[in-house]
């Protein structure tokens, strides 16, 4: 199994529980583009249709009493992304798109940092 | 040189009421569930009016009256329908200063911006759909000597719009004068970052529009965005913001065998050949003007010019020449005339620009300017502000490949015009690009070349009504501004009319 491309931060994860208590089980789709773009969408699991030939699955997020949260990305995005790690953390603010946090006044952010040889080197087909 | 006080205080030119309503119907009418959102301006990072909090209970009644105006409003003659299109303008352009004020507090861009284009555009837009919808004819083609297929237009219905918080107004009124133009009633959402300066709009213009017409729900994106777009009472839904809410919109409009208009954003390369650099005259400080045009708005354009492409031979005087230009800009509070680049419109904004940042350093980009927040002191503290920005790099970095939609460019540099069309087009988007040359030659077969739906040639950020704007590749489908947008709105009715007293002969 190749490993996880996405972590998720403590504050972020609470917001997650959060959210799986009123919307059930989560996904999230890393946008791309204008406006709210490289925004990570989340959304009711199966809410965005996703598939291996247009996505990439960068991982599963792990937050305790949960389950786990696929992170999803546009295979052609991917292509441009895959030299780094994306963390998901959460700011306040508001983000636009049909993300689920946006009421609670908080906004999931993605946070990048660059593969480790190692992690790169796992992940080469 | 002039500073605007903020709206509401003292010598304002404008004030915000402390809570709107949505606007359904020609009436303020309260959210079913009564619940409202406080909404701050990024200048100083504090709130100043409380809107109203929709759901799908507001967004049906927004479609009862829509669908109720529409049949009405769809039969209207054009020549009555260009008349409130121009009445709007008019109105508009009498209440310019405050509109340009009150646009600047929602969103934080500098007053000399919304006093210079964002309001003057939508005033003309308004009108050049006016003047485009008395022009408009239909067809008739002669199919045989006794047959003829007429072609009329007809009105879609009821359509949906949801707004992007770059340009509240100004995007408000890129989609709803073809819409209206076309006889069409509108249920219009606005972003959550910049609700409210279209609700001064509403209530500037609410004697003119006949009640239903246009509708304004606003809302949180998952809790009134995703009920219009997803909703089966419209005939089509347009949409500017990005990739992954474009994909699910047009999934929801999938399922309702509706038409969708996206505008997803881009990565805009600015290409400078270098025969730019040959003279230093007017040309070449045009030229150095275009570099600067990344931070135009702060950056929050879909079409900013977030990738310099320039040309080695030139490379290092030019990009010299243009860090003097970034070096110059004028930074601070939105409402004073002389700032050129003031807040970002949102703190989660703010933040996503600063991991890029972040990334970027981390990829090993060179900073060449800025690179940091700014505090701009005093009340501004609390503000959204990120120095303008400039990155030197490798195409093939994520500051290079995602929209950061802040005053950030990455720069890096091409040997040929075969490199350069290829860095240009090496990127999922094609919104818009720029194309600087003294040779026609050269900037014509670039611009050709490039995939991109809008090629700025020796200009920059120009948006005039008649020219069309929209995407090729991720950065959406089909078009808004130019007559063509008409029919992006509108049925075509064939009558295929048979003249003949003969049967055809089958029977």
């Amino acid at each position: 199994m190749r490993p996880s491309q996405v972590a998720v931060t403590s504050q972020a994860a609470e917001l997650l529980r959060q959210l799986g208590g009123e919307h059930g089980p989560l996904m999230f789709h890393q946008s791309g583009g204008c406006c709210d773009g490289s925004a990570p969408m989340c959304y009711p699991a199966g809410e965005l249709h996703v598939s291996q030939e247009t996505d990439r699955l960068l991982g599963e997020l792990v937050v305790e009493g949960m389950d786990p949260i696929p992170v999803w990305m546009a295979k052609d995005q991917y292509a441009y992304w895959s030299h780094t790690h994306l963390t998901i953390d959460v700011v306040p603010g508001r983000g636009s798109g049909f993300s689920l946090e946006s009421p609670t006044g908080l906004r999931f952010l993605t946070r990048s940092r660059l593969l480790t040889d190692e992690e790169a080197e796992a992940l080469t087909p | 040189m002039t500073v605007y006080q903020p709206p509401g205080r003292p010598g304002s030119v404008v004030s915000y009421h402390p809570r709107y309503e949505h606007w359904i119907g020609g009436t303020w009418t309260p959210p079913v569930r009564g619940r409202y959102f406080e909404n701050p301006t990024p200048v100083t990072g504090l709130p100043f009016t409380e809107i109203a909090r929709g759901t799908a209970e507001d967004i049906e009644a927004a479609l009862d009256a829509a669908h109720a105006a529409a049949p009405a409003w769809g039969r209207t003659a054009p020549a009555e329908r260009a008349r409130l299109l121009l009445r709007i303008a008019d109105r508009m352009e009498q209440h310019l200063e405050e509109l340009a004020v009150a646009e600047s507090w929602e969103n934080g861009k500098p007053v000399r911006e919304t006093l210079a284009a964002d309001l003057p555009l939508a005033v003309d837009h308004l009108r050049y759909f006016a003047g485009a919808l008395r022009a408009q004819e239909g067809g008739l083609s002669q199919i045989d000597e006794d047959t003829v297929a007429y072609h009329f237009h007809e009105p879609l219905g009821v359509v949906g719009q949801i707004i992007p918080w770059n340009f509240p107004l100004l995007m408000a009124i890129w989609k709803l004068a073809p819409a209206l133009a076309a006889g069409n009633a509108v249920v219009l959402k606005p972003a959550e970052q910049t609700p409210a300066s279209i609700m001064l709009l509403m209530e500037l213009i609410a004697d003119l529009v006949p009640p239903g017409v246009i509708n304004v729900v606003n809302g949180f994106g998952v809790e009134a965005g995703k009920p219009l777009a997803s909703s089966s009472r419209i005939r089509k839904i347009s949409f500017t913001g990005e990739t992954t809410t474009g994909r699910l919109i047009m999934q929801y409009a999938s399922a309702n065998l509706i038409p969708v208009t996206l505008e997803l954003g881009g990565k805009s390369p600015n290409v400078f050949f270098a025969d730019v650099a040959d003279r230093r005259d007017d040309f070449y400080d045009k030229a150095l003007e275009g570099f600067a045009m990344f931070a135009l708005n702060q950056g929050e354009v879909c079409t900013c010019p977030s990738r310099a492409l320039i040309q080695s031979s030139i490379y290092d005087g030019f990009l010299g020449d243009g860090l003097e230009r970034v070096r110059a800009m004028r930074q601070g509070n939105p409402l004073d005339t002389e700032t050129m680049v003031g807040a970002q419109a949102s703190n989660d904004q703010l933040e996503k620009i600063l991991s890029y940042i972040d990334i970027g350093r981390a990829e090993g980009a060179k900073v060449l300017a800025g690179g940091e927040r700014v505090d701009l002191g005093g009340e501004l503290s609390g503000g959204f502000y990120v120095a303008p920005t400039v990155f030197e790099g490798d195409n093939s970095m994520r500051i290079f490949q995602e929209e950061i939609f802040g005053p950030v460019v990455a720069v890096t540099r091409f040997e040929d015009f075969e490199d350069g069309v290829g860095l240009a087009n090496d990127t999922l988007y094609g919104l818009g690009a720029g194309v600087w040359s003294r040779d026609g030659s050269t900037a014509y077969r670039a611009g050709r070349a490039i995939q991109s739906g809008r090629v700025w040639t020796n200009c920059y950020h120009h948006y005039p009504a008649h020219a069309a704007f929209g995407g090729y590749k991720n950065s959406g489908i089909g078009r808004e501004n130019h007559k063509v947008l008409l029919e992006h709105y509108q049925q075509t009715k064939n009558l295929l009319v048979n003249y003949s007293p003969k049967a055809q002969g089958f029977f």
